[in-house]
């Protein structure tokens, strides 16, 4: 089991928002997390990123057949979990590529792979940047400074395919993309997808599991895993809203 | 017990002196306390020609009538002026005999900063018992510059050595009158740098005090001077990256610069001065006076500062730009953290044709420190077409530090151009779990926003320089995102 996640809970502030939160992914396995607004998805990858803001109230998280929730963030992310954000920050002055030098050798200093020469490195860039069509001038660029929404987002998958982690979660990557943009950045994730990597897609929409076709499908519902399965569920979903979802929920909590 | 008798003898000796002072030359340190006599001590002590005597009298006549400035953005209980002694024979440290010896954590700073092991021997030190590699080098470099013409010493020397330079030049930027500390260095400075490059020669090494530090400590009345004659170019880097301590809690420097017609001075500082403790207690008083004088056509002046010490920084190192077509730059990062206060900027007068400067400042304002910036561009009624653009940048680190600005801008020709801008922003906790989530620790993603941030100023500096200020940032301000 890649990562295992049991009764997770969590809440910020005053406010419960993971409530009792199970499951599991399999190495190698897409699984995409849906949800109506609110329902705790954007939370559930800071908590799993290790976010500060986030106070965990119960439960177990292994990774690796580690405890992920003793991990620091950036252990979190040198042990191989890699978070594409929805909002992906500037850094001004910071160029793209030194940003990725930095991160990648702490990342391959704790992997104990040895270092890349400069040479190797810049290699890696080039093939890796291929494949989100990121220009050239992007990766030279100051990090995320002036990128348009869809750069950015194909910035965050290039900067996931060069740090090569074992479970990418990508937290509404589709946000905001025009539909070539949306191409471009699934192909992308697809051209990564192998049976030692895993993915956690979290979306709103059934549009973007068009692209990425996921092997489970779940619901987030009230902090807690409602309903799981198949990419057939995205499509009902698609079809008649999170109502249904809601009432077969309150309905169980009634009895 | 042997000791506490010491201490009462000097203290008796020194009252004795408040009645009346007489000039002992045998003795090595003066007794607190600053009058004429003590003037005339120091002025023979160091063997100085009667001019110079007279000169220093004056600049103390001229301090006197003096008030302590109060406009700047800080607050300290102001010094004691009578309870300084303005002379000690130029002291030795003492000598450890290994950097065991030396105190762990300015070790690890130092080691952090990437110093090499000799440095770090030199910069603690510690004695080294085979020849020295920074003092071979330092004689080859000094060889080397008097081929080419350049005078490179210390000031005490060059009074002896060059005094018809001195005399012409000293005093010339920085009048005695000038301000306050200024007015108090002209009367009291013990030691400092000369440096003269003849007409049409480009100095072909960076030159540093570092060359000249194991001499003797500079004290805290250091007095600079650099003139680049007609055509001539240097670049002189003053200060180190290392913490420095130092007894003396008042710091009054003057540094003068003069740039002839089509020559070119870029003067680098980097400050670190002990800040004090988390109170700014015991922290050093850095009360500077820096100004160039853009003297011919042509001639272009350019300033880079990095400020991260001292619990108060006071210092506008500022351009004269009196050549037609000069340029006068200034960048700068002032860091302050804890209890620290800087107050620090430049002043651009534009009295030349065609003339213009450049201003970039980046502040940054950890713990609960006050940072301003505090800027004059003057652009006289001769000076026809004068640009100046300055762009002041404030960074704020936590919720209970502060960021001012403070530009001040008078034009006095119509056909002048001035832009400026100015912004604030406060280092994101988004920025920073950015970083941990791609695996940096918070260290190295401090250390890359804030030098992002700084960058513009710091790829003026020196190459090797650049990479020591770009860590000595990162370690400044550990630990201070909140």
């Amino acid at each position: 089991m890649l990562l295992e996640i049991k009764n997770l809970q969590a809440r910020v502030e005053e406010k419960e928002i993971l409530k009792g939160l199970n499951f599991e992914v399999k190495p190698g396995e897409v699984h995409a997390i849906m949800g109506p607004n609110g329902s705790g998805k954007s939370t559930l990858a800071s908590v799993l990123a290790g976010k500060e803001d986030y106070e965990i109230t119960g439960g177990e998280v292994s990774f690796n057949g580690k405890d992920l929730l003793e991990m620091s963030p950036e252990d979190r992310a040198r042990e191989g979990l890699f978070l594409a954000f929805q909002y992906p920050v500037e850094i001004p002055g910071v160029s793209n590529i030194n940003f990725l030098k930095a991160a990648l050798s702490e990342v391959r200093e704790y992997r104990g792979l040895p270092q890349l020469t400069a040479k190797e490195f810049l290699q890696l860039v080039n093939e890796k940047s291929k494949l989100v069509e990121l220009d050239g001038q992007l990766t030279n660029r100051s990090v995320n400074e002036g990128f348009s929404g869809g750069e950015k987002k194909r910035n965050e998958v290039f900067q996931m395919a060069m740090l090569d982690p074992t479970l990418a979660i990508l937290d509404e990557t589709d946000s905001g993309l025009d539909i070539d943009a949306l191409r471009i950045v699934a192909n992308g994730v697809n051209a990564m997808r192998s049976p030692e990597r895993s993915f956690v897609v979290i979306t709103h929409y059934q549009r973007l599991l068009d692209f990425i076709v996921p092997d489970y499908v779940h619901v987030l519902y009230k902090g807690r895993i409602v309903k799981s399965g198949t990419k057939e569920l995205a499509l009902e979903l698609e079809e008649r809203g999170y109502d249904w979802i809601k009432e077969e929920v309150e309905a169980a909590n009634a009895q | 017990m042997a000791y506490e008798g010491d201490e009462l003898l000097d203290s008796v000796t020194s009252k004795e002196y408040e009645f009346g002072f007489t000039t002992n030359i045998e003795t090595d340190k003066a007794p607190n306390g600053l009058n004429e006599d003590i003037i005339r001590f120091i002025s023979a002590k160091k063997e100085e020609p009667e001019w110079l005597l007279e000169w220093r009298l004056e600049a103390f006549r001229n301090w006197q009538k003096m008030t302590e400035p109060e406009w700047a953005h800080v607050q300290y209980t102001k010094p004691d002026f009578q309870a300084i002694s303005y002379y000690a024979a130029p002291k030795k440290r003492p000598k450890l005999n290994s950097l065991d010896e030396v105190d762990p954590e300015l070790r690890r700073t130092m080691e952090r900063l990437g110093i090499s092991m000799e440095e770090q021997k030199r910069l603690s030190g510690v004695a080294v018992d085979f020849v020295l590699d920074s003092v071979s080098v330092a004689t080859s470099f000094k060889e080397k510059l008097a081929e080419l013409g350049i005078i490179f010493c210390s000031m005490s020397e060059a009074i002896k050595e060059h005094p018809e330079l001195v005399k012409k030049y000293l005093g010339t930027v920085v009048p005695r009158t000038d301000n306050f500390y200024a007015a108090l260095n002209s009367a009291v400075f013990t030691d400092g740098s000369f440096c003269y490059i003849p007409k049409g020669v480009r100095c072909p090494m960076e030159l540093s005090t570092y060359f000249r530090i194991n001499e003797a400590g500079t004290g805290q009345f250091e007095r600079t001077l650099v003139v680049a004659d007609e055509g001539a170019y240097v670049s002189y880097l003053e200060g180190c990256t290392a913490p420095q301590r130092d007894e003396n809690q008042l710091h009054a420097a003057v540094v003068e610069l003069v740039a002839h017609k089509d020559a070119e001075i870029k003067y680098s500082t980097v400050q670190n001065w002990y800040p004090g403790d988390k109170d700014g207690k015991g922290g050093v008083f850095n009360f500077v006076t820096k100004r160039g004088l853009c003297e011919g056509n042509h001639s272009k002046i350019s300033w880079t500062q990095v400020e991260t010490g001292s619990a108060i920084t006071w210092k506008y190192p500022s351009c004269i730009l009196k050549g037609d077509h000069s340029v006068g730059e200034f960048y700068s990062v002032a860091v302050t953290n804890n209890a620290q206060q800087a107050d620090t900027g430049t002043k651009m007068i534009h009295i030349g044709r065609n003339t213009s400067s450049t201003i970039i400042s980046k502040g940054i304002s950890a713990g609960s420190s006050n940072n301003s910036y505090r800027g004059l561009v003057q652009i006289n009624k001769s000076a026809d077409n004068a640009r100046n653009f300055s762009q002041c940048d404030s960074l704020l680190m936590t919720d209970h530090c502060g960021a001012h600005t403070f530009p001040y801008i008078e034009v006095k020709n119509k056909s002048a151009k001035v832009e400026h801008e100015a912004t604030t922003s406060k280092i994101g906790e988004d920025q920073i779990f950015y970083c941990l989530q791609r695996g940096l620790s918070e260290e190295k993603a401090i250390s890359l926003i804030v030098n992002g941030y700084a960058k513009e100023v710091l790829n003026k500096l020196p190459m090797e320089f650049a990479v020591e200020a770009q860590k000595l940032l990162a370690i400044s301000l550990e630990g201070s995102v909140g």
